[in-house]
This record gives structure tokens, sequence and C-alpha cells, in this order.
């Protein structure tokens, strides 16, 4: 049947295909998560969120869409026109390599890569590339002090969260993703086997969040566009459809975090009923979608609840409490790895990480001033 | 017990609890949606004023006497009183602007009317679509009936009508006791004889 068609084309074929996936459903997930998102937070401060375009408000990114590409788009007559202009195209890129990766279905990854995690966690970074030629180019002094906290965010918080990567690797051996989400599978219900369900997984996958957050510039780690403090920082200078870019891009790299962590610690498209074949696939597909769901939804869930940390607890908790939890982390990988039997690793490594957990709170525990005596009352 | 973390969580139970409340307690949404629910004004509110008639717009109770404009702070009311033929005032005004974008919603022509003829709405959806023109009231915009009034101020203007009738019945009794007294002096005093003949 398909004797006729050229070597050419089919390879090509099989190239598009998984880029228009891409291209194709994650922006529309994106559209769906901002609405998502706005009516979650509505409800959080018991609004109603939008509700008039459409039924339930359905067609508010549509709207929202029109609005923004017919808004004037504005550059600063001092900026450095080409690399303002750049920035807001170099940061949609990084947030969809990362899909890349990200497998969604038994065998559907676009490029089954050997080094698979460290391309997602290298190629997720980039943005802060273009965060900073955004900050940059603006010559502003709001764009530029955002630009220089996402820079200093992002590569302080990328130090746990490879770390935290690091014990999936080691847990795992390999760095492929579809490897790892395969060694997830099986047990109970293909449920048992995800390695946020050991104690060591509980821990990588808290951090991996945390990290994710941060690198993706989420609540409550949004300083760099921290909007009372610094207007909207590297966006400040930023109009119409390059402002739009920016949103997405910042949406399809916190997405694409969520997916990684989905793959690394909520065993990926692993669930009950998931395997080869098209039954099989689709009820992968579901799975996946599913947990990226619930990925989304805690971080919308968080955004609505958590405060935004200073710039010194934001360094405080990233290089003294997030990055020894992850060297501890990954020793307590090495325990689980050689311990038999079973449940002497569990009492061992969960004792491990929770002991470490207490000291590392107790020594970052913020100081206590002592009650203060008046010697003339 | 205290943990780390506690005040995070707690504040996550929180919003969880606000989340799932606003789709089961009507109460914990205070949101107005302003074209299909609106709130009930307070009898007292007021926005722009209007002139009362009581049986057809013809007959206003006011008799553009310029008291309001006079008084008015803002200047922003414009009478000319209506002559007839013969130029005889008629004690009812030809003309009578307001305009509203200059009423600054004092209500001291309302405090100043002595007939009661012009008193305050609490309409607030005046928006137009045009600025000059469209914002000046016109006497056939602003004459509403005395029901209206009944409507919008129920406390208020019971009292007034009290008032009115009550000096309308005070001066029907004492046009009465007048015509009275005028009768009884002219049946006590025959109007005086011709005293005197013509020589």
């Amino acid at each position: 049947m398909f004797a006729s068609v050229p070597d050419w084309m089919v390879r090509v074929t099989a190239f598009l295909i998984p880029i228009a996936f891409i291209f194709g459903v994650y922006p529309a997930i994106f559209a769906l998560t901002t609405l998502v998102e706005r009516k979650a937070l509505g409800r959080i401060q018991n609004r109603y969120g939008p509700n008039r375009v459409g039924i339930f408000g359905i067609l508010q990114p549509l709207a929202d869409g029109l609005k923004i590409l017919l808004k004037e788009d504005i550059v600063p007559r001092v900026a450095d026109k080409f690399t303002h202009f750049l920035a807001p195209v170099l940061i949609v890129i990084p947030g969809l390599l990362v899909y890349l990766v990200v497998p969604v279905a038994p065998g559907m990854v676009a490029v089954d890569l050997k080094i698979g995690v460290l391309f997602a966690l290298a190629v997720g970074t980039v943005s802060v590339i273009a965060l900073f030629m955004a900050g940059w180019a603006s010559r502003n002094k709001f764009s530029l002090l955002g630009a220089v906290r996402a820079v200093a965010q992002v590569v302080s918080y990328e130090v746990p969260t490879v770390m935290a990567g690091v014990a999936v690797i080691m847990a795992a051996g390999t760095l492929s993703t579809l490897t790892i989400v395969e060694r997830q599978g099986g047990g109970i219900l293909n449920v048992s086997n995800w390695y946020v369900f050991r104690p060591w997984g509980l821990v990588g996958f808290v951090l991996f969040i945390i990290g994710g957050l941060a690198e993706s510039a989420r609540c409550p780690f949004d300083l760099p566009e921290a909007e009372s403090e610094l207007i909207g920082g590297y966006h400040t200078e930023y109009s119409g459809f390059k402002f739009a870019l920016f949103q997405m891009g910042e949406y399809l790299a916190g997405m694409a975090m969520a997916g990684v962590t989905v793959t690394l610690f909520l065993g990926g498209y692993m669930g009950p009923g998931s395997g080869p074949g098209l039954a099989g696939g689709l009820i992968s597909m579901f799975w996946f979608f599913a947990k990226l769901a619930g990925m989304i939804v805690l971080n919308i869930w968080i955004r609505g609840t958590w405060p935004r940390l200073r710039v010194d607890q934001l360094m405080g908790f990233a290089w003294k409490v997030l990055l020894p939890l992850a060297l501890v982390n990954i020793v307590a990988v090495g325990f689980w790895h050689f311990l038999t039997p079973r449940p002497l690793a569990w009492v061992v490594t969960t004792g491990w990480l929770v002991i470490w957990f207490l000291v590392l709170t107790k020594c970052n525990a913020s100081a206590r001033l002592e009650k203060r005596e008046y010697r003339y009352v | 017990m205290n943990y780390p973390g506690k005040g995070l969580m707690e504040g996550l139970a929180v919003t969880a609890r606000n989340f799932v409340g606003s789709y089961f307690y009507k109460d914990r949404l205070t949101t107005v949606q302003y074209p299909e629910e609106r709130v009930q004004t307070p009898e007292n509110s007021r926005t722009f004023p209007f002139l009362v008639f009581e049986d057809s717009p013809d007959k206003p109770r006011c008799t553009a006497c310029k008291i309001c404009e006079t008084e008015c702070p803002p200047k922003c009311i414009y009478i000319v009183m209506d002559r007839d033929d013969k130029g005889k005032p008629m004690q009812r005004p030809k003309v009578f602007d307001i305009d509203i974008s200059v009423c600054m919603q004092c209500q001291i022509c309302v405090e100043v009317c002595p007939f009661d003829a012009i008193k305050m709405d609490n309409d607030y959806e005046k928006s137009k679509y045009e600025r000059f023109d469209a914002l000046v009231e016109r006497l056939p915009d602003l004459l509403k009936p005395n029901e209206y009034y009944r409507k919008v101020k129920p406390t208020e203007a019971s009292e007034v009508d009290a008032r009115l009738k009550a000096e309308a019945e005070a001066k029907a009794a004492k046009k009465a006791a007048a015509a009275a007294a005028a009768a009884a002096k002219a049946a006590a005093q025959p109007p005086p004889a011709p005293t005197g003949t013509v020589t």
C-alpha cells in the first residue's frame, strides 16, 4: 500500500506529524489554561471569573487573543530595536522544544533522545536568555531589574531541580524519558511503581515542582515580573502581540516543566489500562494529559494562595534548603538501590530523609527574637 | 501540632474551601452581574432632578418662578416662562433645561422650591452616546407624574402629598371662612343707602 510512496516523503511525514501535534495541542492547552486559570482564581476569591464571551466564558481566550492582536505595537525610541524584536520570538522556542522529549503514549515521543532528561532541563532554561534580552533591550530600569532577577532566580533554581532529576536518573539508570516512563509501569494497576510513591521520589517530586515553578517564574516565584514592584519586569516595554508571545512562552515553559515532572515522577502515560496498541495508546494519552492537567491545576491553586517571596528568601530557600535536600535525596536513592530487603530500604530511606528534613528546617528557622525587657516600666 | 510549612498548607485549605464553597453557597459570591441583576438602591439615594406633574404634563407644579435657577450653584438650570398670546405670564415653564453633565446632584433646587415641583430622581442609567446635546435634559424628559415620585421615594412622596393636601384644605377653609366673613359682614352692614339727593 505504501510501496509507491517515496522514502523521503515517509521520512518528512514522520517528521511533520509530531511537530504538528506539538504546535497544535500545546498552544491549545495554553489557551484553555488561561481561561481555567482566570475562572479558578475567580472562584478562589469568591468571584465568578470571566463568563461573558460564549457560554461560561468559553470563548474568552479567543476574545483576549483578538484584543491583544489589535493593540498598538510600541517600541521605545531608545530601545535596542533588533534585540527588542528578537526576545519575544526566542522565548517561545525553548518551551516548545521541551515537548519534543515528553512522551505522551507508548513510543509516542517526537524524538527518543538518549539524553532526554538532560535535553529537557537544559533547553528549558534557555528562555532566560530571551528574558535577559528583553530586559536589556528595553532600556528601562524596571525591565532590567526584572531581567536580572530572572537570571539570578533561574540559575539558582536550576541546580536543585537538576539534582532532584538526578535521583530519578540514578533509579532508572537511563536519561531517556521513554525508558524512564517504562520503568515506572507494572505493579498494581500500573500505578504503584510511579517514582512519586518512593520516599526519595516524593522528596524529588516536591523539589522538582518548586524548581519548576521558580524556573517558569510562576507564583510564588514571580519576582522577575512582580507587577507591584516592577510594573511588569522584563516585559514592561512590550505590548500587543509581543506581549502575548511573552505570556505564551511563560505558560508553555510552565506546562513543559509540568510535563517533565509528570514524566519523571508521576509515571508519564502509565495508568490503569495504558499499554501498547490503539486502545492502550489512547488510554495512555488520556492518563498523560490528565496528569498534566492535574499539575496545571496545582500550579493555579498555588498561584491563588501563596504570596510572593522576598529576594533574600528566594535565594536562601534555593541554596540553603532545596540544594542540601536534593543532595541528601541522591544519597537516599543510593540506600534504596543497595539495601535489601525492600522494607529495610523503606525504613532507612524514609528515616534518612525525615531526619535531614528536620535538621534543615531547624537550621533555617527564622531567628526568634528574645522577649524584650524594659528596665524602667 | 506545628510542622514546617503549616501556614502554607492551611492557606491551600482556605483557598480550596473558597473554590468549592463558591459553587455551593450563593451568598459567597458577592458579585452583582449588572445588566441582568441590579442592586436595590436606597430610597434616599439621588441622582438628577425631575419635575413633578399632577394629572397631565400640561399642568406641572412648576410655576417657572426661577428660584431654583437662581440658587443652582453650578448654574445648570435654564428656565423660560410660558406666556399666552397677549404676553401674560401663564405660570408654567416654556423651556426647562437641566444640563446633567454640569449638575452636581446637590439637591439645593429641591430644598428651595416652594411648590414641591422639582424632586430628585434615583435613575442612574443616564449614559449617552453623545457628549453635548444628549446630556441636556429638556422639559419633556424632565416631566414625570406624581405616581413615579411615589414609586421611587414612597416615604418622601407621602409626606409631600399630605402637606400639599393639608395646605390645600387650609387654603380652602380660609377661603371659605373669608367668604363667610365677607357674607356676614355684608349681611350686618347693608351697603350704605344713598344719603343725599342729587341737587
